[in-house]
């Protein structure tokens, strides 16, 4: 298989469009690490070598939302959101409860669905294609798209090692050296040290902080190009918050990143940009350090000073 | 400003009588215990007296050769020739197990049919409707339409699949609803998680929701079956009663419930006896078999 065979997978796109896509995402990259920066206050970040050494990594992806709406029902809770995350940012969604951050987030990798009753309207583009074209398996769409959820949330019957097999398992990507893939995982969410000497032992026996490092670790097991984040630490202790967080940071190397957060300091911490929703809608969106000093919008502003929400 | 130090002394007479538990109270609360209680003994009375004369009588018809000898038919002589229950205990497994066979596979097809596909679909409902009907259904209604349909409708006779096909009916609805009552208990975010990462829906169901709902199955599967190994009026139509042992299941096949049930009406003491005996080894049988899932749910459990 080829290293861009998922993209064709899903796109039937030529080679030769799929390599220049490839550029393009170079092109943007490189622009993306002379932009602003993100405001950080972690001098504890390990040194990013140890991931994006696979030579098999797909790169990350630009995922786009054009003119998203998603309704529970009949009613909207996302109101036509265009918005665009960059490949190989860290673009943090924040908002009050119930703005529709959470549900915004599921439609990209079409889990929104899965709830009886919802559905979606608008176009949700992985780099060229529509993930709510007619033709798109939704399949290879989560394949691509990674998710992690707001409370841990490990297989119970399996050990730390099938839970991180399971992605390999159940999506039917057998072959090549299993224990090879899950020890790379497993290093890539910065769990193995922890974890080495117990393999076979319950995944659901870890610590909450653990649980969730496994449950990253499975979803980076399928080799995706984006990780949707949906409040990864409201269920964690600060500790275990700032090992996640660490972790955010040296994977945004290797995927996108959309992390949804009720955590103003969290987006602070970890995000290159920052969107602010309310309502169901995009409010306004820009570099983190604006977003959190000088914001556009006064609605923003009362937001992140702490006068509502 | 320590609130804590005793500057204060002993508290007030008049502090503690606010906090004070009323009589009044007190009285209602041991009514509401007593009732409670004498309900609970009420109910364990019949329980423990059946154990008791299944165990006093039953015991004593036990031998080793009421288990490995089929019975004879023979009521005379005062009952000293009448055989064992060798044929209605291997007839019992035979037919509960062909019935399990036929039923909880289906039974589970619909849980999960019902639980991961059909949800709230009017086509669901309809089915939960008549599962629930056919939960009321009494017993013997199935032996009379497998009587009906199997063996006067093919102008035939009894045999032991069709009273397993008789307790299939009767099993089925019991393993749907546990199953789906299970299968609702498994978290929603396990599937989600599994579908995130790209698992195809049927994949989900096999590997992390029948797994996860496996021990609680078991148990309702259990239930049904020995619902269904109890049952007398299914199999009178259906498998018939016979005295020889009967590996062949389109044959007469005997069982335990039928056994006891023409027995206990023998005017001869023996043949009574080897009733409660055969009554016992039922009781026994279910008994193991619920130890045995069990154990087995228990080791596939990984928590």
């Amino acid at each position: 298989m080829t290293p861009d065979g998922r993209t064709q997978e899903l796109t039937g796109m030529d080679p030769e469009s799929s390599s220049e896509l490839g550029r393009q995402r170079q092109d943007r990259s490189s622009e993306a690490t002379s932009g602003p920066h993100r405001i950080t206050t972690t001098a504890t970040i390990s040194p990013p070598a140890t991931i994006g050494t696979d030579p098999q990594a797909k790169p990350a992806l630009n995922v786009k939302l054009e003119q998203l709406r998603a309704f529970y029902g009949n009613s909207e809770q996302v109101k036509g959101i265009d918005l665009e995350f960059r490949a190989n940012e860290v673009t943090a969604i924040i908002g009050p409860s119930g703005c529709g951050k959470s549900t915004m987030v599921r439609c990209i990798n079409r889990m929104h669905e899965e709830i009886p009753g919802a559905r979606a309207e608008g176009r949700v583009l992985l780099e060229d294609f529509d993930v709510y074209d007619p033709s798109v398996d939704v399949v290879a769409v989560r394949r691509a798209v990674g998710m992690v959820f707001q409370k841990p949330n490990p297989f119970p019957t399996m050990s730390i090692f099938d839970n991180v097999a399971a992605g390999l398992r159940l999506s039917a990507k057998r072959g090549g050296d299993m224990r090879a893939k899950v020890e790379a995982a497993l290093r890539s969410a910065g769990l193995w040290d922890e974890v080495a000497d117990r393999l076979d032992a319950p995944g659901a026996g870890l610590s909450g902080g653990q649980q969730q490092r496994l449950c990253i670790a499975r979803s980076l097991a399928v080799d995706p190009e984006v990780i949707l984040m949906d409040e990864p630490c409201s269920a964690l202790d600060p500790i275990a918050t700032l090992k996640i967080e660490e972790l955010i940071d040296r994977l945004k190397q290797r995927v996108t990143i959309v992390i949804v957060t009720h955590n103003m300091q969290q987006a602070a911490r970890v995000a290159d940009r920052t969107a602010f929703m309310l309502g169901g809608e995009l409010v306004e969106i820009g570099p983190t350090q604006e977003i959190f000093t000088k914001p556009n919008d006064s609605r923003t502003e009362e937001y992140v000073t702490g006068k509502f929400g | 400003m320590s609130a804590h130090s005793s500057s204060a002394g002993e508290p007030e007479l008049g502090q503690l009588a606010r906090f004070a538990v009323s009589p009044a109270r007190r009285r209602k609360d041991r009514i509401a215990r007593g009732a409670v209680l004498t309900g609970t003994v009420i109910a364990l009375i019949p329980l423990v007296l059946i154990v008791y004369y299944l165990l006093r009588k039953g015991l004593g018809a036990w031998s080793t050769s009421f288990f490995t000898t089929d019975p004879t038919g023979n009521t005379f002589f005062g009952g000293s020739n009448i055989g064992g229950i060798k044929s209605a205990i291997l007839g019992t497994i035979e037919i509960v197990a062909l019935a399990s066979a036929i039923a909880v596979p289906i039974g589970i097809g619909v849980a999960v049919w019902l639980v991961e596909y059909g949800k709230n679909s009017w086509f669901a409902q309809a089915v939960r409707f008549f599962v629930d009907v056919l939960t009321g259904v009494p017993s013997i209604v199935f032996g009379l339409f497998v009587y009906i349909v199997l063996v006067v409708g093919t102008g035939s006779t009894y045999a032991g699949y069709k009273g397993s096909i008789a307790l299939s009916l009767l099993m089925l609805p019991v393993v749907i609803r546990s199953a789906e009552v299970i299968l609702l208990l498994v978290p929603a975010a396990l599937r989600e998680s599994a579908l995130a990462l790209g698992a195809p829906r049927w994949r989900v169901i096999f590997n992390i929701v029948l797994p996860t709902a496996l021990p609680g199955m078991i148990t309702g599967v259990l239930l049904a079956v020995a619902r269904a190994a109890g049952e007398t009026a299914p199999l009178l139509f259906t498998a018939a009663a016979t005295l020889k042992t009967n590996f062949n299941l389109g044959g007469f096949m005997n069982s335990l419930p039928v056994q006891i049930y023409k027995d206990v009406t023998s005017p001869t003491t023996a043949v009574v006896n080897r009733a409660w005996g055969a009554a016992l080894t039922l009781v026994v049988m279910i008994l193991l078999l619920n130890l045995i899932a069990r154990l087995i749910a228990r080791r596939s459990r990984l928590a």
